[in-house]
């Protein structure tokens, strides 16, 4: 009777496995998009175009393409095809409700957390993540912040029962928040210079140590003679960023501080990305110099001071991307990460060149993130994360039609249309 | 002496608030949006002492009046926020939770750097309020962004007299930080109620005192021993509420909540203006539209607290479409220079018009204002209060070149550059002398 019982979960589950994993199915998926207005990221844009895809990726894009029997036809006449959006730096799945701390869990306590990650806090179900999609958005990095040492960041995509199924690549970075002499907001005042070295140094220390660590870790490896090196948490998740193989997300804001972190990476050595950076217009020179890529936090934000003027969020990526500078924009938010487009448009109004400020929400972001061999354009190999749009992704009265994640089409109801409709009953 | 007599006098017109006397002004060759009459491809707007004396083609400017080409430029009335806190020194009384006597105008703060950073979204008005840790706050005031200008200039004395009310989370102070802290009645949301309602019943009996008092004063045998009730300012504030001298403006994201003081308005006989945020104002679209209460919402801003989180992006729409007045608001500093962007949003999010887009920021806040005779449109007869955009203010690619108040220009983007192309230049300069 036990044994039968046990059986039956078995069974059970296996049944529920089947049915809750949508992204299983590998059967051969054709598709055609027929008659869109293609804009790849790379490349020219293609009128009236076609853009075929098998399993998943983007088997061919141009003007007419023959479309095989066995494909599904999906007319897109008189609409605008992109790329799938990438947001570069966002809590989405991360935080549900900003003011209850129950929902919220990319902030650990502590100073230096190099072991977290923020996929493994990841709800799947946020009511955030299908109004991203809904607006355009495939892919976020998901990513931890506070104290010295955040943790580890992911990038996902917007589709899935499970972390797993969302996970396209984690970790992608390690989150640092650079000691800063000026914090970012309004009319912040300048902290004292030796509390920022002190902080420096701590830093500086701690990677020295992982360093020493590793290297006594593998002496003992290869010589059984040797001490193994007391296991340590801090150390041991700092190995790939101090080797060189995990870059580090640099938080970092004003332009005395961003000279200050692009000395901190050189002399360390460390693979850098910049976060933030709401000064950087000031140092462009010095951070195409360093050839380290920024992330824009979201512009919807004071300019850090008044001096600055009241533009100088806006024109940030204008001058950055004069300068030379890679860059890509971020939502900075979970319950406004749909708004990424607008960030770059934004920029855009200030001074950025369109279409550098949609290879900013693209393209960029793919090659900052080292998945550009997957994603950010529509090319043949890549993934097929295609939004169909009435208009320009970046305007904001664009209505973003249908959303292609991996080739396959995803539901863009969520909770804003489903209260919405909700409600319309009452009439 | 008389000559000086007469220059005291024109001195004291030009510095007397109220008496501020407009410039002149012609904006030439404009795509004039003016939300209430249609647009025009391709007009121009003539300002004369502030006021707008005619919208049309060719219009030749008279002697002296100053000249801006909007050439190929869109040209839209000043935007309007119904519901913000800049230009004050101080937003919440949190010494009470009744706070009637309270008045934003004593705490004005003409030099705000808000005020500027507003002017550079094209906002020429604001309703700058008392903050929502009351269930009874202070009392509100309408500005003209008038800056560089003292506070007193700024006030707008047209406008509607104002009384916060606030309910929900932030009146039952349900975000505190600390959660031992000793907290003040009340705390829940029948305390909110309760406790407007007692303050109210306070009120009118007070003013039955009063109305007692003056009867007996006036009789022919006034009793000897007569003596005037005790004078209340906080009642005194509550009385012009229920006098209907003022009106209500309440902060409330919930439709229960939001439907319970509309009820409580009834039962006390006073006017509700407009409810602030109103999150789930769509789920009693039904209710305000009846009453003919307005509400004035964040486009999108939303999840930050419980109470907002069924604040769906749809609600401004969607509410616009039931027939409620409807205005975006910003309660804050940064969202008042994109005003715009949110509106825009409404186009997306619940299909409204460019037309209705752009009344959520102009005119519908003028009427919850009660300064739609003045302002909120570009008309003949209005104040010259003009935004000029470089591209329709509803494209996510627009830029605010110029914010203008009774024709009197406040923000210049070309000016801007020009200042900091010459402090550039000059630190150029200074570093190449050595000097810094």
């Amino acid at each position: 009777m036990k044994k039968r019982g046990i059986i039956f979960s078995l069974f059970f589950i296996l049944v529920v496995a089947f049915i809750h994993s949508p992204g299983e199915e590998k059967s051969s998926d054709f598709r055609a998009i027929k008659g869109a207005h293609i804009i790849p990221v790379i490349g020219e844009d293609i009128e009236d175009g076609t853009i075929l895809i098998k399993d998943g990726l983007i088997e061919a894009v141009g003007k007419n393409l023959s479309i095989p029997k066995e494909a599904e036809i999906i007319d897109a006449k008189g609409l605008f095809a992109y790329p799938g959006m990438i947001d570069s730096y966002c809590y989405l799945g991360l935080t549900e409700i900003g003011s209850i701390q129950a929902t919220t869990d990319y902030r650990e306590t502590g100073r230096i957390n190099p072991q977290v990650r923020a996929t493994e806090a990841l709800r799947p179900d946020s009511m955030h993540i299908p109004i991203s999609r809904s607006n355009g958005i495939t892919t976020a990095l998901v990513a931890p912040s506070g104290g010295l040492i955040a943790g580890q960041s992911g990038l996902i995509r917007l589709t899935g029962w499970t972390a797993d199924e969302m996970i396209v690549k984690t970790p992608v970075a390690m989150h640092m928040e650079f000691p800063a002499i000026v914090r970012p907001g309004f009319g912040r005042e300048a902290r004292p210079s030796e509390e920022i070295s002190k902080q420096i140094d701590e830093l500086k220390d701690i990677l020295n140590k992982a360093r020493f660590y590793q290297k006594r870790k593998e002496a003992a490896l290869k010589n059984s003679l040797l001490e193994l090196p007391e296991f340590d948490e801090k150390l041991e998740f700092l190995i790939p960023v101090v080797k060189g193989e995990l870059p580090v997300m640099i938080s970092v804001y004003a332009d005395k501080d961003i000279r200050a972190a692009i000395k901190f990476v050189q002399e360390e050595n460390l693979k850098a990305i910049f976060f933030a950076v709401t000064q950087a217009w000031k140092v462009a020179e010095d951070i195409k110099k360093s050839g380290i890529p920024v992330v824009f936090g979201s512009l919807t934000d004071m300019p850090p001071s008044w001096d600055d003027g009241y533009d100088s969020l806006y024109r940030n990526p204008a001058v950055l991307q004069k300068a030379g500078v890679k860059f890509a924009f971020s939502s900075q938010s979970a319950s406004s990460a749909k708004d990424l487009p607008y960030n770059a448009s934004k920029a855009a109004a200030f001074g950025l060149d369109r279409k550098e400020a949609l290879k900013g929400v693209t393209i960029y972001p793919a090659q900052i993130f080292g998945v550009d061999n997957i994603m950010g354009s529509l090319e043949k190999g890549k993934v097929a994360n295609i939004v169909l749009a009435d208009g320009d992704i970046l305007e904001l009265g664009t209505n973003i039609k249908r959303v292609f994640i991996d080739g396959k089409e995803v539901d863009l109801s969520n909770r804003y249309t489903e209260l919405l409709e909700k409600f319309k009953k009452r009439e | 002496m008389i000559g000086s007599l007469i220059f005291i006098f024109i001195i004291s017109l030009g510095v007397l608030p109220g008496f501020s006397k407009g410039a002149d002004l012609l904006i030439k060759n404009g795509i004039i949006l003016t939300v209430t009459k249609g647009t025009l491809p391709k007009g121009d707007i003539l300002i004369l002492g502030g006021i707008i004396k005619q919208i049309g083609e060719n219009i030749q400017a008279p002697q002296g009046v100053k000249v801006i080409d909007a050439s190929g430029k869109y040209v839209v009335p000043g935007i309007i926020d119904s519901h913000t806190h800049i230009a004050l020194t101080g937003t919440n009384e949190s010494g009470a939770a009744i706070t009637s006597e309270v008045d934003m105008r004593e705490v004005l703060n003409a030099e705000d750097p808000s005020i500027y950073n507003a002017l550079t979204g094209g906002a020429t008005m604001v309703h700058t309020m008392h903050g929502s840790a009351n269930p009874i706050g202070g009392q509100n005031i309408t500005l003209k962004l008038k800056w560089g200008k003292t506070s007193e200039d700024m006030i707008v004395p047209e406008a509607l007299r104002t009384l916060k009310f606030a309910l929900g989370e932030n009146a039952k102070q349900a975000n505190m930080p600390s959660l031992t802290a000793a907290r003040r009645y009340p705390m829940s949301r029948m305390g909110v109620n309760a406790i407007i309602r007692r303050e109210l019943l306070k009120a009118k009996n007070y003013m039955q005192q009063w109305d007692r008092y003056l009867e007996a004063k006036k009789s022919k045998k006034p009793p000897k021993n007569l003596i005037p009730p005790r004078k209340d300012l906080r009642m005194e504030a509550l009385a012009e509420l229920l006098r209907g001298k003022m009106v209500a403006r309440c902060h409330g994201y919930r439709a229960d909540e939001i439907l319970e003081f509309v009820k409580l308005s009834k039962e006390l006989g006073f006017k509700i203006a407009c409810f602030e945020h109103a999150s789930e104002a769509f789920k009693i679209a039904k209710e305000l539209a009846a009453e003919g209460i307005g509400i004035s919402v964040f486009l999108d801003s939303w999840a930050y607290k419980v109470e907002a989180s069924e604040g769906i992006a749809y609600n401004a729409a969607y509410c616009a479409q039931k027939g409620i007045l409807v205005s975006i608001n910003s309660d804050g500093g940064e969202r008042m220079r994109h005003l715009f962007n949110d509106a825009a949003k409404a186009m997306k999010y619940g299909g409204l018009s460019e037309e209705e887009a752009l009344k959520l920021i102009t005119i519908n806040p003028a009427i919850q204002l009660g300064v739609d005779k003045i302002v909120g449109s570009l008309e003949v007869g209005k104040h010259g209060d003009v935004a000029i955009f470089n591209e329709h203010p509803l494209s996510a690619y627009t830029r605010c070149e110029m914010t203008i108040i009774e024709g009197e220009t406040y923000f210049d983007r070309a000016q801007y550059l020009k200042e900091r192309e010459e402090m550039e230049k000059r630190l150029k300069d200074q570093k190449k002398k050595g000097e810094i």
